[in-house]
């Protein structure tokens, strides 16, 4: 069993954290896992994505065509991963920040408009664990008490103030995705 | 050890510390740099030297200095930085110092791009600086192997005296995966150096580390040395990993990045029923030629893949000696094939030999 994830958006919306974090939990659920990230001349204001896969067996190619999953945070995003989803696949998108409906019917969308809940948190930077939520509510390749753990574990400690709001955007986007 | 989720540039550079480096000596260049972060912030927590220097030549100089006076020394660098450390590394190479380098591989030729490449295999594996010397070169695909042989390219290098260079890419360099780091080494005492050493003459005669024979006849005394420590590296030190070849018609030969894509793409062939096998060169010098050989026997035709266009072919056309076709896929400057264009070029191979 092999489900490979992509996550996706602009430079300083914690994409590439969010993959990292289903990382840690993978390893800590001493399951293979790659996290492999865009690097390029581009920071803040830029795209930025990872490719995380997780396995149950070795891992040969760090990178994937075409993922289980696509978590899309801006427009280029759903526009470059949206066809690339595998039949069947998931695509989590930020609805705050994209101007149309995701168009595919043979995969399953998740639309949260996760930087209006983040907004109404009080804390824009929040919007990257909201997807995250959805998409394991939706799709539990991970549980999520595990991904709090870690997260406990790994957050940075100058943002230690924020592991709990982390925490409560993590249910936030996990009932969006139920509801 | 546990298991921790590691970056392969600070994978190697910790595997690197732990293994007993005492001085490390580099520039920073993308996407090798967080490896020279780490040495920064870590070396100096444990009163070693890091020292980044104005520029690849002075930092492999340094390198070889350091060497000279018996230390366990390295730098790290990619492509472009790489080839201005040539001239140092074949002074290096004459003077028979043990050093480690690794190179985190970028698109190119020229200034190029910071993506993921192989195309430097020629430039390591066949020498690259001036003279008749052979780096041992190994070649991760994975974090664990980043950690696992550089901490062997140290040992390595001293048994040999020799360069040893880790061959990595761009991608090895920023992927993260769950590895586990040796145990420290402690440094060695100075007592301890080797016998060699410039340690300074207290009570015993002078050494001499030069790579100047003026003398032509002197010279080639010093290349046919170096021509016998080939030979025995080549006897000793083949690595390689193979999978599914038992019962295999056709085999991918890839290294590193490259490899690991292969065997994504292996996978599917094998569901389709094409029996197909991967055979994973490590040490590029000294290359498995004799596998390579006899792996010809065994199998109906090869596929190479490289990021590069066509450097390791070259290799595994002389281990093949004709017996079988060997056809070559590659992508460059930065492009990283997918397992779909490999899983396209094996089936191309099965049809090819079917008919």
């Amino acid at each position: 069993m092999q489900t490979e994830i992509i996550f996706s958006g602009f430079g300083g919306q914690g994409a590439l954290f969010a993959g990292q974090l289903m990382a840690y939990t993978a390893l800590e659920l001493d399951k293979h896992v790659t996290w492999f990230p865009s690097y390029g001349p581009e920071m803040r204001g830029g795209t930025a994505h990872c490719t995380v896969i997780i396995s149950d067996e070795e891992i040969g190619s760090p990178v994937v065509t075409n993922p289980s999953v696509a978590v899309v945070m801006n427009l280029p995003s759903l526009d470059k991963y949206e066809p690339l989803v595998k039949p069947d696949g998931v695509l989590v998108v930020n609805s705050s920040l994209v101007d149309r409906e995701a168009k595919r019917k043979d995969i399953e969308i998740v639309s949260v408009p996760a930087n209006e809940i983040a907004e109404e948190m009080g804390e824009k930077r929040l919007a990257n664990m909201i997807l995250l939520g959805a998409l394991l509510e939706r799709l539990p390749i991970l549980p999520a008490d595990k991904v709090a753990d870690a997260l406990d574990r790994h957050i940075p400690e100058h943002r230690r103030s924020l592991l709990e709001p982390n925490l409560v955007a993590m249910k936030r986007g996990a009932s969006v995705a139920s509801g | 050890m546990a298991k921790e989720l590691l970056k392969g540039n600070d994978a190697f550079a910790e595997a690197a510390i732990r293994a007993g480096c005492e001085a490390y000596f580099g520039y920073p260049i993308t996407p090798q740099t967080e490896a020279l972060e780490h040495m920064s912030k870590r070396m100096p927590e444990l009163r070693r030297v890091f020292l980044q220097a104005e520029s690849e030549v002075a930092a492999i100089n340094m390198v070889y200095g350091a060497a000279c006076a018996g230390v366990r020394t390295m730098t790290s660098s990619s492509s472009p930085g790489i080839s201005l450390m040539m001239e140092g590394l074949s002074y290096i190479a004459g003077s028979e110092v043990p050093v480690v380098v690794v190179n985190v591989m970028r698109g190119g030729p020229g200034l190029g791009n910071i993506a993921p490449s192989q195309a430097d295999y020629n430039q390591m594996v066949k020498g690259g600086g001036h003279g008749d010397y052979h780096p041992i070169v190994l070649a991760p695909a994975t974090v664990q192997e980043m950690i696992d042989l550089t901490v062997e390219a140290f040992d390595l290098a001293e048994k040999y005296r020799t360069i040893v260079a880790i061959l990595a890419d761009g991608s090895l360099g920023q992927i993260m995966e769950p590895a586990e780091l040796p145990p420290m080494q402690p440094v060695r005492k100075l007592k301890d150096r080797p016998s060699w050493a410039l340690t300074g003459a207290k009570k015993r005669d002078p050494n001499i580390i030069s790579s100047i024979y003026i003398d032509p006849v002197e010279e080639e005394k010093v290349n046919l040395r170096l021509m016998a420590k080939k030979a025995e590296i080549e006897a000793n030190e083949v690595r390689f990993r193979e999978l599914l070849l038992d019962d295999a018609e056709f085999a991918v030969v890839a290294f590193g990045t490259a490899g690991r894509i292969a065997q994504s793409a292996i996978t599917e062939a094998r569901a389709e029923g094409i029996k197909v096998g991967l055979m994973r060169p490590i040490s590029l010098f000294p290359f498995p030629y004799e596998r390579i050989h006899q792996l010809a026997d065994e199998v109906k035709a090869m596929l190479v893949v490289e990021m590069n266009g066509g450097q390791m072919l070259e290799d595994v056309r002389l281990g093949v000696e004709g017996k079988v076709p060997v056809s070559f896929y590659g992508r460059m400057g930065g492009m990283v094939p997918m397992p779909e264009e490999v899983l396209e070029e094996i089936q191309k191979l099965a049809r090819s030999v079917k008919n």
